[in-house]
C-alpha cells in the first residue's frame, strides 16, 4: 500500500500525527501471529492499492441515500462523501451543544482547550491501525456536550463511499465528549453505494465524564466489498452509563476493537451486539473492559448466527484491577451455526487480580432447536420461515435495550431481510 | 377421519412404536393412556410429523390421504393439532403475530389471500373471550415466562384459532392445577363438533372427568393392547397400570 505525500505540518496536531507515523512505520500492519489478529487477516487487503485522498468533490442527492437514514425521526447529521463532508446533507449545530466536524475542531483556536485536553488520549497510541488513523485522519465528527445537557435529537454520522475511486481507503476520526449529567444518543454507519473496494480505518473517542449517559449505535450493513476496522475507546467516569450496540450483517471483513476504560466508580459499562452473516463474510468482535476502580459493573452480550461460510470471532478481554474490589463483569457470547462450513471462534479472557468480584462468562455455540422448529412447523409455519422466527428470537434480547423505537424497528428490518423472510408482521 | 395402520416407529434404530391400529372418526374424542414410556407421545409426535421420528412399517391416512410423506406444516395445513407438553418459548414475537402468521401460511397453502387484518381481530377477541384470555396476555411474547397454566392455555387458543379437523392434546393436564385444568376442558368443549376429532393423551384419568371421551386406548411398549369405552379410565385408575402390563404378559 503507498501513501501519498499530503501532510499538513502546520497543521495544530501536527506532532502528535509525526509519532503517530512513527509508530505506524515500526509495527505496520498487524499479522496473524499476533494473537488479536490470529483469526483476522489483513493479508487480502494489503493487496490493494488503495487510494487515501479521494481526488474529487463527490456529491449525492438525498433521496438517493434517504434509505440509510433513520429518515423516519429528526435527527442531526454529520455526514461524508468519500471521506469530505457534505455540508448539504448534513444537519450541525451549535445551539448550546457543538454537533459538527473534527477539521474545525482541530483547527479552530476556540476549540483548542477542549481538543488539548482529549484528542488522542484514550485511543492508543501503539496500536498500529489507530496509529495509522491519527497519522491520517483528516475528518469526523467532533461532539461536545456541555454539563446537564442533552440535545434535542439523536446523532447520525454517515460515511458514503460513492464508488467514484475504483479503491478508496477512509480514516474517519471522531472525538466525542459529554461532560457531567449530559446525555448523548449516537447513530453511526458506513456505505458504499457500489461494488468498488473500499477500506475503511475508523477511531473514535469517547469521554463519558460523571453521571453522564451515552448510547452508541453502530450499524454495519455494507456491501460485499467494502471492509471496515472499527477501532473505538471509551473512556468514563464515576456513575457514567455507556452502551454500544454493534449490528452486524454486512460488508466483506469487519473488525471491531471495543475498549472501554473505567475511571471511576460505580460506572456500568453495556456492549452487545448482533451478528448475522452468510457468503464468505468475516466479523470479528474484540472487546475490552478495563475495570480499575471500585464497584462498577460491564455487562457483555453478543448473539451471533452465521450462515454459508462465513466466519466469526468473539475475543472479549477483562481486566480488573486489584483496587477494582465489587466489579460485576457479565459476559455472554452465544452463537449458531446454520451451515456446516461456517465457523465461530470464540474466546473470554479474563484477568482478575481483585478478589471480591463477580465475573462470569459463558460461551455457546450450536444448532437451531430442532424441537421449537417442529413446535412452530407443527403451528402451519414453513420451514424457512420457522427457522427465521428462532433465529430472530434467539438474538431479540438484545435489541431490548436499544432506546430509539423507529432504529429497533429498523434494525428488525434488516434482520428479517437478512433472514431472508416476510413474515407478515413486522419484527 | 384418521387410519393408522400397523404404525412402527423407530428412533436411531430403537423401535418405539411396534405395530399401532387406531381408527378416529369425525365427532369422536378418544383417550389414548398409558404408562410413562409406553409411547404415547411418540405416537402423537409421529402423527404431526415430526422428523426425528422414522415410520419403518405401516400408515397413516388422513381423510383417505397418505401422510407419509408430508412435512409437519403440511400436515398442519391438512388439519393436524398437536398440543404441546411442552411449548417453546419464543422471545420477541407475540402471541397475537404468531398466530397471524400461522393463520396465514396456512391460508397461503390453500391458495387463499391473507385474512383481512379486522377479520383477524375480530377472531382473536371472539377466541380469546371464549377461553377467557386477557387481552394483554395475547401482545406478550410467545410462552416467554408464562406459567404451565398459561402455556396449555395458550396452547387451546391456538387450537381455537387454527380449528383444526383432529387436535391431539399430548398430557394437556400435566402442571395444571384444577382450576386451569377446568379452563383448558372446557375450551376443548366448546371446540367439540360433529366435523372434528380429539385424541387426548394422557396418564391420568383425571382431565377424562371433563373431557369425557368415546374411546378409551391403553398404550404399553409401543402397542394398543386393551380399547374400552369410558369406563376403562376408572378401570385404570383403581387398579394401576400394572394390571395391563400383567394381562399382557398373560
Amino acid at each position: 500500500m503507498m501513501f501519498e505525500n499530503n501532510i499538513d505540518i502546520e497543521h495544530p496536531v501536527h506532532d502528535v500525527r509525526v509519532d503517530a507515523m512513527k509508530n505506524f512505520e515500526m509495527k505496520g500492519f498487524p499479522s496473524k501471529k499476533e494473537e488479536a489478529w490470529k483469526y483476522t487477516s489483513l493479508n487480502s487487503l494489503q493487496k490493494v492499492d488503495f487510494s487515501i485522498f479521494p481526488k474529487e468533490v463527490n456529491a449525492l442527492e438525498y433521496k438517493d441515500v434517504k434509505k440509510y437514514f433513520i429518515h423516519e425521526i429528526d435527527t442531526y447529521k454529520i455526514v461524508f462523501i468519500d471521506g469530505i463532508y457534505s455540508s448539504y446533507l448534513s444537519e450541525t449545530t451549535h445551539d448550546g451543544v457543538d454537533i459538527c466536524l473534527m477539521s474545525s475542531a482541530l483547527t479552530k483556536p476556540m476549540y483548542k482547550p477542549v481538543i488539548d485536553v482529549y484528542f488522542n488520549k484514550v485511543a492508543s497510541k501503539d496500536e498500529s491501525l489507530t496509529t495509522l488513523n491519527t497519522a491520517f485522519s483528516r475528518e469526523g465528527a467532533y461532539i461536545y456536550i456541555p454539563k446537564n445537557k442533552m440535545p434535542k435529537k439523536p446523532v447520525e454520522i454517515l460515511h458514503f463511499a460513492t464508488g467514484n475511486e475504483s479503491t478508496l481507503m477512509l480514516q474517519p476520526r471522531n472525538l466525542i465528549i459529554v461532560e457531567e449529567n449530559a446525555e448523548l444518543q449516537v447513530i453511526e454507519r458506513h456505505q458504499s453505494l457500489t461494488s468498488n473496494e473500499v477500506l475503511t480505518n475508523s477511531v473514535t473517542e469517547i469521554f463519558a465524564a460523571k453521571n453522564a449517559i451515552v448510547d452508541y449505535y453502530k450499524v454495519q450493513n455494507n456491501v460485499g466489498s467494502a471492509s471496515l476496522i472499527d477501532n473505538t475507546y471509551i473512556d468514563q467516569k464515576d456513575k457514567s452509563v455507556v452502551k454500544v450496540h454493534t449490528f452486524s450483517f454486512g460488508g466483506k471483513l469487519t473488525r471491531n476493537n471495543l475498549n472501554f476504560y473505567q475511571n471511576g466508580e460505580y460506572i456500568d459499562s453495556t456492549m452487545k451486539g448482533v451478528t448475522i452473516l452468510g457468503e464468505k463474510q468475516h466479523v470479528d468482535h474484540h472487546t475490552l473492559v478495563h475495570h480499575i476502580e471500585p464497584n462498577c459493573e460491564s455487562h457483555q452480550d453478543y448473539k451471533g448466527i452465521y450462515g454459508e461460510n462465513s466466519t466469526g470471532v468473539f475475543n472479549g478481554k477483562i481486566i480488573v484491577e486489584k483496587l477494582a474490589q465489587k466489579t460485576n463483569a457479565f459476559q455472554q457470547n452465544n452463537n449458531i451455526l446454520i451451515s456446516d462450513k461456517a465457523t465461530i471462534n470464540t474466546k473470554p479472557q479474563l484477568e482478575i487480580f481483585a478478589d471480591d468480584v463477580k465475573c462470569s462468562h459463558g460461551c455457546t455455540i450450536g444448532q437451531l432447536d430442532e424441537e421449537a422448529l417442529f413446535y412452530l412447523q407443527s403451528r402451519g409455519i414453513p420451514k424457512k420461515e420457522a427457522r427465521a422466527l428462532l433465529m430472530y428470537a434467539f438474538a431479540n434480547n438484545v435489541l431490548q435495550s436499544v432506546r430509539i423505537p423507529e432504529l429497533k424497528t429498523r434494525i428488525n428490518k434488516l434482520i428479517a431481510n437478512k433472514l431472508g423472510v416476510n413474515l407478515g408482521f413486522d419484527l | 377421519m384418521l387410519k393408522i395402520k400397523n404404525l412402527h416407529a423407530s428412533v436411531e434404530d430403537k423401535e418405539i412404536l411396534k405395530g399401532i391400529n387406531l381408527e378416529v372418526n369425525a365427532g369422536e374424542v378418544h383417550a389414548i393412556m398409558g404408562p410413562n414410556g409406553s409411547g404415547k407421545s411418540t405416537l402423537a409426535a409421529v402423527i404431526a410429523g415430526k422428523e426425528e421420528f422414522e415410520v419403518t412399517k405401516g400408515s397413516i391416512e388422513l381423510e383417505g390421504e397418505d401422510l407419509e410423506d408430508a412435512s409437519p406444516e403440511e400436515r398442519a395445513h391438512k388439519g393436524i393439532f398437536l398440543s404441546f407438553q411442552y411449548p417453546v418459548e419464543i422471545p420477541g414475537v407475540s402471541v397475537t403475530n404468531f398466530m397471524k402468521t400461522a393463520i396465514n401460511e396456512t391460508r397461503k397453502a390453500k391458495g387463499l389471500e391473507d385474512m383481512p387484518a379486522n377479520q383477524m381481530l375480530k377472531l382473536i377477541r371472539e377466541k380469546s373471550e371464549m377461553l377467557d384470555i386477557d387481552r394483554k396476555f395475547l401482545s406478550r411474547s410467545l410462552n416467554e415466562g408464562f406459567s404451565g397454566g398459561e402455556k396449555k392455555r395458550n396452547e387451546i387458543f391456538q387450537l381455537a384459532m387454527l380449528e383444526p379437523k383432529l387436535a391431539i392434546l399430548d398430557e394437556t393436564d400435566s402442571g395444571l392445577d384444577i382450576d386451569a385444568l377446568r379452563i383448558v376442558a372446557n375450551g376443548v368443549n366448546k371446540l367439540k363438533s360433529k366435523e372434528n376429532a380429539v385424541i387426548v393423551i394422557t396418564h391420568y384419568q383425571r382431565l377424562l372427568e371433563y373431557i369425557v371421551p368415546d374411546f378409551v386406548h391403553v398404550l404399553h411398549d409401543g402397542k394398543i393392547v386393551k380399547s374400552g369405552g369410558k369406563e376403562l379410565a376408572f378401570e385404570l385408575e383403581e387398579k394401576g397400570y400394572d394390571w395391563i402390563k400383567q394381562e399382557t404378559v398373560v
